[in-house]
């Protein structure tokens, strides 16, 4: 075993671990964290895959943005953990037989003809002035750029569209406006006044 | 260096003792790195009191001296601050979440640190030369936020999560504006390595950096690090007058102080990286004889030190943003500037080279 493969079983098992954590832990914070934990590792297995866009992307995107706003909403959840748990047996045999399936379907892909280990050797190192970043860029801005693009707009529609379920117009909010705030002059709100000096008799 | 090398491998084999070889190099090049910074840090906070003071006609500390010497008055103060946060108990509140409430300073300090593994001082001083150094201290840097909230929420304390949430707002939105604006340098750059970033502004004088064609990405950038940092005019989150001290209110000690070093770490971060990416690193400002002499790290400092100074100069002197000012500077107005800025600079990537004349850019296509 050399240094790397000790790398990859440390990361691994921290991966494994905290995934496992995500989904038995109580405390949906410690849940929310561990989650966290589960990306920073995964992005560490990437890097020795040498693919360091996609793990960078991978904490930046997933670690930086989304997960915090997933620990803000978490926090701020009251949440009744007894009655969480009050329909786990009668909702059991649906989710054992979901998970079921996923497994058959990972498994599938996994011990296939496509993706087991004889078909997927590990990649050739690259030479140092070769950046990844570059090639997808390259490969997504011309040959993927129909399928990319399509994505973008997927993304769009679903934020438009959640922001139009949750708009609502109320009569009786107060808002600010800031042209206004900003354009105001001195002379409309200070009044200079001259006094004479008082001297205490 | 070889025979060190040597040595490790008797010791540990040879596979073995070249990586324990490579561990222990980098640990004393992190440690040349780690060490300054704190030092930079602690005299940061007596700068910081210092100028204030002045900028309040004041004299600021003016007490603590080394060894008597009249003319150090004041500079043995940070050492003294020091010395008290270590000797000061840390008191951890009842209904505070343990195991959480000592992780939050740790995961602030972290990123902080982490971050100055791809930071180049000169042409040939760097810890990571790595291909994607910009992307990696976005990363690093985006983090830092997890530090605020994590202390906010195991404080058990309306107070500490009240700024936590803030200051999660806060970090998100300016984070974006940050991000675009650095996709200009990447643009102009056409490299994520920091060292090629600074490499591409060369030329005969301070017309090459990066300043001159990215002016407002230059703005947004250093704003919107004064905004990730949580510094006045952009402290709601510690807000003193509204939320006591707001995500680090309950921490006393060496806790309270790894945030506070953490604060300043990050300041001097974001100096640095505005130094590197638009003001030409460890360049001189002009090529000529007297000036390219010096060594570029020491440019490089008085880059940073010109910066920092912005830093304590705009605690001096503006008041707090509003909440939603703030909100409305990040999406209103940061975000327009820097996606506008963009299209502008690929369209004028686009033009062709007789029309675009000398203007520092070349396609990749």
């Amino acid at each position: 075993m050399n240094f790397q493969d000790f790398i990859f079983y440390f990361f691994s098992t921290v991966l494994i671990a905290s995934a496992l954590g995500v989904i038995t832990v109580r405390n949906p914070v410690y849940s929310a964290l561990l989650l966290v934990l589960a990306f920073v590792t995964c992005a560490g297995i990437w890097l020795l895959l040498e693919a360091e866009f996609l793990a960078i992307t991978l904490v930046l995107v997933y670690v930086g943005a989304v997960m915090v706003l997933f620990l803000f909403v978490v926090m701020m959840l009251d949440i009744n953990l007894e009655k969480l748990k009050e329909g786990f047996w009668k909702w059991f045999p649906l989710g054992g037989l979901v998970a079921l399936v996923m497994v058959v379907e990972i498994a599938m892909i996994m011990f296939g003809q496509h993706f087991s280990l004889e078909e997927m050797p590990a990649p050739e190192p690259k030479a140092a002035d070769y950046s990844n970043t570059k090639e997808l860029g390259r490969l997504l801005y011309t040959e993927y750029v129909y399928a990319f693009e399509l994505a973008a707009v997927l993304l769009l529609v679903a934020m438009i569209a959640a922001i139009a379920l949750t708009l609502r117009h109320r009569e009786d909010k107060k808002t600010l406006d800031i042209a206004k705030q900003v354009n105001v002059k001195k002379t409309e709100r200070l009044r200079i006044v001259s006094m004479q000096a008082e001297r205490k008799k | 260096m070889e025979s060190i090398r040597q040595i490790f491998e008797q010791l540990f084999g040879y596979e073995w003792g070249g990586m324990l070889y490579t561990l222990a190099t980098n640990i004393t090049f992190i440690s040349a790195i780690i060490v300054p910074l704190l030092l930079g840090v602690a005299y940061l906070t007596f700068a910081e009191r210092k100028i204030i003071a002045y900028m309040q006609i004041r004299v600021g500390p003016n007490r603590v001296t080394f060894f008597g010497i009249p003319w150090l008055r004041g500079w043995g103060q940070p050492i003294a601050d020091a010395v008290k946060a270590l000797m000061k108990e840390i008191v951890i509140p009842t209904g505070a979440n343990k195991f959480l409430f000592i992780l939050a300073p740790i995961l602030t300090i972290m990123p902080a640190l982490a971050a100055w593994a791809v930071v180049p001082f000169s042409a040939e001083l760097v810890l990571a030369d790595i291909n994607a150094g910009l992307l990696y201290i976005l990363a690093m840097t985006s983090m830092g936020v997890y530090g605020v909230i994590i202390a906010g929420w195991a404080s058990n304390s309306k107070y500490a999560f009240l700024g936590a949430m803030r200051s999660a707002a806060q970090v998100v939105s300016y984070e974006l504006a940050m991000g675009f604006a650095l996709v200009c340098v990447l643009m102009m750059s056409q490299s994520l390595n920091l060292g090629d970033i600074v490499n591409g502004q060369q030329g005969d004088s301070l017309l090459s950096w990066y300043l001159i064609p990215l002016f407002p990405m230059f703005l947004v950038y250093f704003i919107s690090g004064v905004a990730e940092t949580n510094r006045a005019p952009f402290d709601v989150a510690e807000g003193e007058s509204e939320i006591v001290a707001g995500f680090h209110v309950d921490y006393s000690g060496m806790a309270f102080t790894v945030f506070f070093l953490a604060e300043y770490a990050n300041m001097i971060l974001v100096a640095t990286l505005t130094a590197i990416l638009f003001l030409g690193g460890w360049l001189p400002p002009l090529d000529i004889a007297p000036l390219n002499m010096i060594p570029g790290f020491i440019w490089l400092l008085l880059k940073i030190a010109f910066l920092l100074f912005f830093f304590l100069w705009f605690r001096a002197t503006f008041p707090r943003y509003r909440y939603d000012q703030i909100m409305r500077l990040g999406w209103k107005v940061f975000i327009p500037i820097t996606i506008i800025w963009i299209v502008v600079l690929g369209g004028i990537m686009q033009l062709p080279e007789t029309v675009r004349g000398d203007f520092p850019l070349n396609l990749w296509f």
